[in-house]
């Protein structure tokens, strides 16, 4: 089934990324995405970044299509949506580190909401950091790192999260961000015997399980994920090394 | 003790329940979830001559009742189809399911499926959203019957036909399929359907036309089946909104040898096969039918 929801409220987060508002009374976990229609473009799967009772948020980068025209919407404009999809995270244990890399911090943040949790925002330089107000507000110590050193600690989301690894020890790594991110990020969860649950991203098209198109070896990234457990991850031979385009080809990364 | 063991003529199931092409079946290591799953056999998703996106996004919806999809048959092409066969058919039995625009395609298909251990093929003949293939073709028993010769002639494994229930020569074109040799009738596919946006004033898929499956369907592929029956001798494999075992129970009475499941993989997981399985056993234990074969078209007496 599809809603239509109105758009309340449009915050700039940073030069090519902005956060949609709107009214939409469904039960969300954290973790969890949409499916957002942009008629005339494309329809796109987008994590849920803000999680309240009668309002929920996207938060969006423009890089194609579909998300320059959503990036053009204004406060009023309607967005046909359906979903929530996904697993999300656990979040049983609050003794967590969330860590958000790029724009998968949109993903992370409700769960830096809800559980006020340690976390890292990392990004490429100071301008492309994002939501750093909403996780200031809610998170128990916040750090970010940027690889061109222009903000925090000079260095990638992994390097940071081995350094705080020392420093203290958790239940639980929570992230989402960029493949390569992710895939050096679980090969140090696994050096250092750390457990975590990272979100994975797949080219999808019915979201909801059917269609097999966003596989990861057996795996629906849509249905049996998007969050996996590091158990999980290590069964998966193409997690870090290839993906699948639209017609179901192999697509290798390096 | 009863048993689940049934047969589509000479392809032999440990369980009656098959997956219904295009749902979790492109890639091989998804078929050798399914097959692990309790599913006597996996149909693939249907593949084609060449590699094909498919339609853009929006291409999938929920509805009441169930889902629309137009996916426009996306799917990697015969020749990559390859490595996923390869580790499928180590797992089980799989069926090749192919599309084409006409006699000649099928039978390069079919031919490719059978290299590729396929234990039968399956002709779409039924997707109600793609241009010049599926239910285009499937309409026509002139068409079918010289579809199902060609491919008969070219390969030595079981011929099956999926048809559309969007005619009124059903039975006509099942006929068409049983002349021209083939071995078995799937029914059915999708029901040609459209969403509309009353807040966007359009249609919601981008291909504006879409199919319809699940719950809904399944009164319409019941009937299908029963009207297929009452005309044909080669064995039935029912299909459309099956999600237990009553369901499936149905299908049987109706006149089906097997059935297959599609939507509900995604509605109950894939844990519906463990489940039919189970509710089917019970229920045959219950009322005395000792074979699926013995509660076959059981409804027509
Ligand atoms: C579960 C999930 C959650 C996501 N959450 C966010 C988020 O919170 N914020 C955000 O900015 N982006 C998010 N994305 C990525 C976002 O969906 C893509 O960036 C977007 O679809 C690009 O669309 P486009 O038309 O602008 O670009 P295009 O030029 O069409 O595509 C650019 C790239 O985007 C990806 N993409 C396009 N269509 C799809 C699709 N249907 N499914 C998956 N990937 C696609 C592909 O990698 C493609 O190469 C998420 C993706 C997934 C799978
Ligand atoms: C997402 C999706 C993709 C499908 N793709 C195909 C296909 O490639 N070939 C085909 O013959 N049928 C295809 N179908 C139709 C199903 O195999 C089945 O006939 C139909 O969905 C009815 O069964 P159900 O109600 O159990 O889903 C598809 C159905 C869905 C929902
Ligand atoms: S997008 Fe269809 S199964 Fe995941």
């Amino acid at each position: 089934m599809s809603d239509t929801v109105r758009i309340k409220q449009i915050i700039d987060e940073a030069y090519d990324t902005k956060t949609f508002v709107f009214d939409w009374d469904a039960e969300v976990r954290p973790g969890q995405f949409i499916m957002i229609w942009i008629p005339g473009t494309d329809e796109i799967p987008m994590s849920v970044s803000g999680i309240s009772d009668t309002t929920k948020s996207i938060t969006v980068k423009a890089i194609g299509d579909a998300t320059k025209r959503l990036h053009e919407y204004k406060v009023g404009d309607r967005l046909t949506i359906r979903g929530p999809y996904g697993n999300g995270f656990d979040l049983k244990s609050r003794n967590i580190l969330i860590i958000g890399g790029g724009v998968g911090t949109a993903a992370i943040m409700p769960a830096v909401v809800e559980t006020g949790a340690d976390t890292i925002i990392a990004a490429r330089s100071d301008r492309d950091l994002i939501m750093l107000d909403t996780a200031r507000k809610h998170a128990a110590n916040l750090w970010i790192a940027t690889d061109d050193g222009s903000a925090g600690f000079h260095g990638n989301a992994v390097q940071l999260m081995n350094e705080k690894l020392k420093e203290k020890s958790y239940d639980y790594v929570i992230s989402c961000g960029p493949e390569v991110m992710l895939y050096f990020m679980f090969k140090a969860c696994q050096d250092a015997d750390q457990d975590c649950q990272l979100s994975l991203e797949r080219y999808m098209k019915c979201g909801a399980g059917v269609c097999g198109c966003c596989v990861m070896d057996d795996k629906r990234i849509c249905k049996d994920g998007p969050v996996f457990t590091r158990d999980q991850i290590a069964q998966l031979t193409e997690f870090g090394v290839s993906r699948r385009d639209a017609c179901g080809r192999v697509v290798k990364f390096r | 003790m009863v048993s689940l063991k049934t047969d589509v003529g000479s392809i032999s199931l440990e369980n009656p329940g098959m997956i219904a092409s295009g749902i979790m079946d492109e890639t091989g290591k998804s078929l050798v979830r399914v097959l692990r799953s309790g599913a006597g056999a996996a149909v693939t998703k249907s593949i084609g001559l060449e590699p094909k996106p498919g339609h853009d996004n929006p291409c999938f919806m929920e509805v009441r009742g169930g889902y629309v999809n137009a996916m426009g048959l996306p799917n990697p092409g015969i020749e990559l189809f390859r490595e996923e066969m390869e580790e499928a058919v180590k797992e089980g039995k799989i069926i090749g399911s192919i599309y084409g625009a006409g006699p000649e395609d099928f039978s390069k298909l079919a031919a490719r499926m059978e290299d590729y251990g396929a234990c039968a093929v399956e002709l779409n003949l039924s997707c109600p959203h793609a241009k010049g293939y599926g239910m285009e073709v499937g309409t026509d028993p002139a068409m079918v019957k010289a579809i199902v010769s060609a491919v008969k002639s070219s390969v030595s494994i079981p011929v099956w036909a999926k048809l559309t229930p969007n005619t009124h020569i059903l039975t006509q074109i099942g006929l068409a399929v049983q002349e021209a040799g083939g071995d078995a009738v799937v029914a059915i596919n999708t029901l040609k359907a459209m969403v509309i946006s009353p807040e966007f004033a359009r249609p919601i898929m981008s291909n504006k036309f879409c199919g319809l499956s699940g719950e809904a369907v399944k009164p319409v592929g019941v009937r299908a089946i029963y009207d297929l029956a009452t005309v044909l001798d080669i064995p039935l494999v029912g299909v459309g909104g099956i999600s237990n075992w009553r369901d499936a129970a149905e299908y049987i009475m109706a006149g089906a040898s097997a059935f297959q499941v599609g939507s509900a993989v995604g509605t109950e997981g894939l844990c519906v096969f463990k489940n039919i399985n189970e509710g089917l056993s019970a229920f045959m234990e219950e009322y005395g039918y000792g074979s699926i074969r013995s509660m076959v078209g059981a409804a027509h007496e």
